[in-house]
């Protein structure tokens, strides 16, 4: 596989912040996209920030007590709670006239595809004003890498195991949540970081419900070296698999145009999980992602 | 001021009175006027809170999980299959220590729908760190609410308060509602030693390795019986202000009894009149109402029951298998007594079944015609 030469990412330095809300020396394993999605949207966010995070890999990586990885109110919630335990918190802040101070639910594909769905929707119909994350790596990993909803179609888990790969498709998180009429919907990925920072800057002053969805990868759930969880990621977005944009009131905007020509059976390749899969899905899978883009960049124009 | 309410609707001025600031409830039947009074005294601006109308109960108590972290002080209500569905997030709150307060009325447990008394669905939850108070008015719940979250702020747990279906939720009682200004004298501001707080931030609730779990269990066991000391300060203070008495159990003409009835809830009502008139006949009959049963006041228990003959129990509720619940954890907190009583376990009342002095009546004579308790129990009212 041939490496390609990152290009220079312009992150706005003026306003770049060199505080680091998010400490070294997390649980995370190494090439981890969800510290380091974190990471990044902290910096975005800034200090009046408070995170509620659900089972996950996440509840980990924090610290065990009495450590903390946090420099902001860190909340740690039953599983499938994140978006209700926000909109409780932000209920709280807001009675305490603290209106501006973010609450963010900081969740995992699994505790938002499927046994967090329900409470998401509820605190999204009521547009309560909560940033809702879902960092997406794509399995139930904390326990070790059993299916969710978020699995893509021919990947290997330990519920999908040996050849009897992933039959279905991903779910379209994205779509689930622009039809409860948020005001603020992103995709966003660790490969392009200058992305994210400017998404969670910009969402601070968004009122309502915002939901982002990150692709966050996971070396050992992926079977990727963990120095190429940038590359396969960015592979991800430049084959259409990921699309990198936002939707702000119903107006789509593309963030990250693919520059070359990455094929989904060059990102699939590149991954261990996904050894057994079949030209078929790979097909399928490449036109559902040309279907998808097609769509997309209808909406843009 | 002396006011007419239903068991609900007193739970709702409860809630009112203790000047809650975020509610999160989901209607489920006969727990639905809670939902809608507060609603509305939301809306109308009596009650100055924020209503949070989620989609489940198990959200309901998320939600609150969130407010109460960030210091605020929370309420909720349901019953039944709704507090089963919270029964994760109950076990969370008491490991997080936050001091919500929640009313539950006391309904069946289903499959097989039936929404009617029977306090399986509380019982069932009595592992799960909730401190439970069971109340037998429309007075006593409005003043339950009240002294909870004096108790549940002090020591920092949650208390749930609970009451059966329809013979109280429903039921309209004289109810003295007390001046706000009497309740702020009782009942200081929440303000918790640590919240979510941007300038002293912390993280909550996070991953306890076996170093620690162990001895973090254990301090929310000696919270737990905390109450037990604590409970009847609250009680003072209460009568002193309000001039009404709790206490952590209620002893009915137990002194010089030789047959003690265990109740909980609206069935107590009915062993009270029972008591009186069997007392006119010459039989000494005394009655202990539990209140408090989370935590256990097994002192309590083993003064008030130690040196009777016989104890009968009689559970609204049933773990199958065993039988009534309070009464095997009666029998195991007196089995060290060297003189214990017989225990006369009697499970009655299931699903809403009326138990009416007649009933009681029979439950007592038939103890007092047994000398030998069969330990198993006996399923009053069983047809055929
Ligand atoms: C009610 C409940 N069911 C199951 C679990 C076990 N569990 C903890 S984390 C997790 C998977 C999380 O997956 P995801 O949300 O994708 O986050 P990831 O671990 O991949 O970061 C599961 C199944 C739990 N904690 N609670
Ligand atoms: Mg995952």
């Amino acid at each position: 596989m041939e490496r390609t030469t990152q290009r220079m990412i312009e992150i706005p330095r003026d306003v770049m912040t060199d505080e680091e809300l998010w400490q070294p020396g997390v649980l995370s394993c190494q090439g981890c996209g969800a510290s380091l999605a974190l990471k990044l949207a902290l910096k975005g966010l800034g200090r009046r920030t408070v995170v509620v995070v659900p089972a996950c890999c996440m509840s980990i990586i924090a610290g065990p007590y009495p450590y903390s990885a946090s420099q902001v109110p860190f909340l740690h919630v039953p599983f499938e709670t994140a978006a209700a335990g926000a909109s409780g918190v932000r209920a709280a802040l807001d009675i305490r006239g603290e209106e501006d101070v973010v609450v963010m639910a900081w969740a995992g594909d699994g505790g938002t595809f499927d046994i967090g769905l329900q409470a998401l929707s509820g605190a999204a119909e009521r547009n309560d004003d909560i940033l809702y994350v879902c960092y997406d790596n794509e399995a139930y990993m904390n326990t070790g890498i059993q299916r969710s909803g978020a699995t893509p179609a021919g990947a290997w888990t330990t519920t999908t195991p040996g050849e009897a790969v992933k039959e279905e498709p991903k779910k379209d998180i994205e779509k689930i949540m622009l039809s409860h009429g948020i005001p603020y919907m992103a995709t966003a990925s660790v490969a392009y970081p200058a992305d994210i920072y400017t998404k969670f800057r910009k969402i601070r002053s968004i009122k309502g419900t915002k939901f982002i969805h990150i692709l966050s990868p996971c070396p050992p759930g992926w079977q990727i070296d963990s120095a190429d969880s940038i590359r396969v990621s960015r592979m991800a977005t430049q084959a259409k698999v990921f699309p990198i944009y936002e939707v702000e009131d119903g107006r789509y905007t593309i963030n990250v145009y693919p520059e070359r020509e990455v094929t989904v059976k060059d990102y699939v390749k590149a991954q261990g999980r996904f050894r057994y899969i079949t030209d078929d899905v790979v097909n399928a899978a490449q036109e559902l992602a040309d279907r998808k883009w097609e769509e997309l960049t209808g909406m843009v124009e | 001021m002396r006011q007419l309410l239903k068991g609900n609707y007193a739970v709702a001025e409860g809630a009112k009175l203790c000047r809650v600031k975020v509610i999160s409830a989901y209607p489920i039947t006969p727990q639905t006027t809670i939902v809608e009074r507060l609603s509305e005294i939301c809306a109308n601006g009596e009650l100055d809170a924020k209503f949070i109308k989620v989609e489940s109960e198990h959200s309901a108590m998320a939600t609150l999980v969130g407010a109460s972290s960030a210091g605020i002080r929370a309420f909720t209500a349901t019953s039944s299959n709704g507090l089963l569905l919270m029964h994760e997030v109950l076990h969370w709150v008491a490991g997080a220590r936050l001091p919500i307060v929640m009313s539950n009325v006391n309904r069946a447990v289903s499959g097989g729908w039936n929404i009617w008394a029977d306090q399986t669905d509380s019982i069932s939850q009595r592992d799960t760190g909730w401190l439970q108070i069971y109340c037998e008015s429309s007075q006593e719940v409005l003043d339950s609410v009240i002294m909870a979250y004096r108790l549940a702020e002090k020591i920092m747990m949650p208390v749930m308060l609970t009451y059966d279906a329809f013979f109280l939720s429903h039921t309209t009682e004289v109810v003295d509602v007390p001046d706000i200004e009497r309740v702020d004298e009782f009942l200081p501001p929440f303000q918790p030693e640590y919240k979510l707080d941007i300038d002293n931030p912390r993280m909550f609730g996070g991953l306890i390795s076996p170093d620690y779990f162990y001895e973090h269990r254990y301090t929310i066991h000696k919270a737990s019986l905390e109450a037990l000391e604590y409970y009847p300060e609250v009680c003072r203070e209460f009568r002193d202000i309000f001039g009404r008495e709790y206490d952590i159990t209620e002893e009915y003409r137990t002194d010089d009894a030789e047959v003690v009835v265990v109740t909980a809830g609206t069935i107590t009502s009915v062993v009270r009149i029972t008591v009186d008139k069997m007392r006119e006949a010459g039989k000494k009959i005394g009655l202990m109402k539990l209140r408090v049963f989370r935590p256990v006041p097994i002192d309590r228990w083993r003064n008030v029951l130690g040196n009777v003959a016989k104890v009968v129990v009689i559970d609204r509720n049933l773990s199958p298998g065993l039988g009534g619940v309070f009464a095997d954890e009666i029998q195991s907190a007196l089995y060290p007594l060297e003189n214990r009583p017989s225990i006369y376990p009697v499970v009655a009342g299931l699903g809403g079944r009326d138990v009416t002095p007649a009933d009681i009546e029979g439950i007592i004579n038939h103890a007092l015609s047994s000398d030998d308790p069969a330990g198993a129990p006996l399923f009053w009212g069983l047809k055929q």
